[in-house]
């Protein structure tokens, strides 16, 4: 593998001319119809736009649980699309974290356990992975909450365990899609300054999805979607 | 490693007991019916051989008519045999120990106020000896007794009972039809015969006893007798066929009006009638085993939307496909052999208690349990794979989206 991680000009993520098409021929449709696209280090992003304009593509490709139709994906200097699925998924052990919009948190099983989880694959100590999720828990403001299965939770409770679960691992990146589009205002504030906070004292690189503007807001950079296409990008 | 992944199965089937205890329903059904089924079927086989060596395993039964041939045989139609062919065969045939020609009759024993129906055998001494029957009380005949036809008796011990109740019946005399007879022994119980006759129902006297007193005339009604340790049963009996076949003298070509039944015939018989029904019962457990087969099946199958969805959120977080499958692999082989050993443990105790409700003897069959174990594992690991094989190989997104 061959990585760049000296050079800060050079971007974490870059996109070239990705595509993605759904379907076959008559009836594709182009989710995303070629994309450039570059996240720096640090960066927070806000990718806004009407539903079906491609934010949750986009998300995916990031995430590398999707791969682009054509097109090119670096990560960090990286061919995405050249890994194999197994060098994708530790991509996405080690340096991407995820907040889903259902939040995906698995039923029956408790808050501190659902935290766990990534570090389960990281083959940290059990010891060790309680301490780390309680810290994870207790970041998001969910002490006390550790024995909890996601039913016995509110809707904010889970999108919270869902952040922490993505933080757990300390990653590059987070990939956040809707991360307050269950919430009220004020859980929104609380979390989006949660992530303000991890943006600004730990230079985590945060790619959110949103259609709420005040919510884009807290971003420093906001990219519109329309038709698959980036619209507008600026600050 | 295989420790930490053990106890995370072990969490994941706590977490989701319904599934779990189904599943497992589905292995302990069909293992324990098995093991239940077949143990009970070795334990009838077993009782059933070890009933028929109490007859005396190395006994050969010579009767006149055609034997097991057809309902009611020739019998009618054949002579009897003569108190000479018993002699004969005694004299000529190497490999015989004893011999004991018999003539038997119903009819009522009386001893005072109490009269008890039931089967007067004349014989010699040979005969305890063959029927491998010994006396619990009293003597067996003198030679005197014999030769002159002495009115004296051997009582089974149920017509004992019958009669004389708890009192000692040695010396008492009890009245067979016209005769007036002293009892001099008493034997042994030998309890119900595999075809549910009560052996004990029986009084014998000196064969001329029998021949004079009682039936009036020199017929007799078979020929006992006993081979010789280290003699082939089947040698002497095709030579006293011989014989017998020369003494009544039988054309070439034409049938036998006699035959010589062999127990160890019958043991094979009644082994083999035992056998197949043993077969029989573990068709039905096998049955059983299929349906907890089929049970395990389909609550893996119907599970696996919700699992898909588990596997789509472990392959975004950083699983590999191998390490999710693993811990698939891991969680069915736990939860298959929980069942396998509850359903050993169920089925055993079911046998046993079985065995005891029908008072046949408790044979462990260590083979049988280890197929069904097998299997039920073998279902339960392949049903809680293959699923997660296909899910696994969706791309995370679309597992995720999975419904």
């Amino acid at each position: 593998m061959k990585t760049n991680r000296a050079n800060p000009l050079r971007p974490l993520i870059e996109f070239k001319q990705v595509t993605r098409v759904y379907g076959s021929k008559q009836a594709a449709v182009w989710a995303l119809a070629g994309i450039d696209l570059q996240i720096y280090r640090g960066d927070f992003v806000a990718i806004m736009g009407p539903s079906g304009s491609g934010k949750s593509t986009c998300m995916n490709i990031l995430g590398c649980l999707d791969r682009p139709t054509t097109g090119s994906y670096l990560f960090h200097g990286l061919e995405v699309g050249a890994l194999s699925r197994d060098q994708q998924a530790l991509l996405r052990r080690h340096y991407l974290g995820f907040v889903f919009q259902g939040f995906n948190l698995l039923n029956r099983t408790s808050a501190l356990e659902n935290v766990e989880l990534p570090l389960i694959y990281r083959r940290i100590s059990a010891k060790e992975r309680r301490r780390r999720s309680q810290w994870a828990l207790e970041l998001v403001g969910l002490r006390g909450w550790e024995r909890h299965t996601p039913s016995e939770l509110s809707g904010g409770q889970q999108q919270r365990v869902a952040i922490a679960r993505a933080m757990v691992t300390n990653p590059l990146v987070l990939l956040a899609d809707e991360p307050t589009g269950n919430l009220d205002t004020a859980r929104s504030q609380q979390i989006m300054e949660l992530l303000c906070t991890l943006n600004r004292e730990r230079g985590l690189t945060i790619v959110m999805v949103t259609h709420e503007p005040d919510i884009a807001a807290y971003a420093q950079r906001i990219i519109r979607f329309r038709d698959g296409l980036i619209e507008a990008d600026g600050h | 490693m295989i420790w930490e992944a053990i106890l995370l199965a072990l969490r994941e089937i706590r977490r989701n007991v319904l599934r779990s205890s189904l599943t497992i329903l589905g292995i302990v059904i069909g293992v324990a019916a098995v093991i239940t089924m077949v143990t009970l079927g070795k334990g009838a086989t077993l009782q059933v051989t070890s009933d028929i060596a109490k007859l005396g395993s190395n006994m050969l039964q010579v009767r006149p008519g055609q034997g097991f041939r057809g309902p009611g045989g020739t019998r009618s139609t054949s002579p009897p045999l003569d108190p000479k062919d018993a002699e004969a065969i005694a004299n000529e045939i190497s490999g015989v120990v004893a011999v004991a020609p018999t003539a038997s009759q119903n009819l009522q024993a009386i001893f005072g106020n109490e009269n008890w129906s039931t089967t007067v055998t004349g014989t010699n001494n040979a005969y305890f000896q063959v029927r491998n029957w010994p006396l619990k009380a009293g003597r067996k005949f003198t030679d005197a007794e014999l030769s002159a036809g002495a009115s004296v008796c051997i009582l089974g011990s149920t017509v004992c009972q019958e009669l004389f109740g708890g009192q000692d019946p040695l010396g008492a005399l009890i009245r067979l039809r016209k005769l007036s007879c002293k009892v001099i022994g008493v034997l042994e119980s030998k309890g119900q015969s595999s075809f549910g006759m009560d052996q004990d129902d029986v009084v014998l006297v000196p064969l001329r006893t029998f021949q004079r007193r009682i039936a009036g005339c020199q017929d007799i009604s078979a020929i006992f007798l006993s081979v010789k340790e280290g003699f082939s049963t089947e040698k002497v009996r095709l030579e006293i066929e011989r014989l017998m076949r020369e003494r009544r003298r039988i054309q070439p070509g034409s049938e036998d009006d006699f035959h010589v039944r062999d127990m160890q015939e019958l043991v094979s018989t009644l082994t083999g009638t035992t056998r197949l029904l043993t077969a029989l019962l573990a068709a039905v457990a096998a049955v059983s085993l299929l349906v907890g087969g089929v049970g395990i099946m389909n609550i893996m199958l119907v599970s696996a939307t919700e699992r898909t969805r588990e596997i789509g959120i472990r392959l975004a977080i950083g699983a590999r496909e191998r390490e999710v499958l693993i811990q698939f692999l891991v969680e069915a082989v736990v939860l298959s052999l929980l069942g396998g050993l509850a359903g050993i443990a169920f089925g055993l105790g079911t046998a046993a208690f079985g065995s005891r409700l029908l008072h046949v003897p408790f044979v462990f069959d260590p083979a049988i349990t280890l197929i069904a174990f097998l299997f039920s594992g073998a279902v339960g690991i392949l049903f809680g794979f293959f699923p997660a094989r296909r899910a696994a190989s969706l791309n995370p997104i679309d597992a995720l989206r999975h419904e």
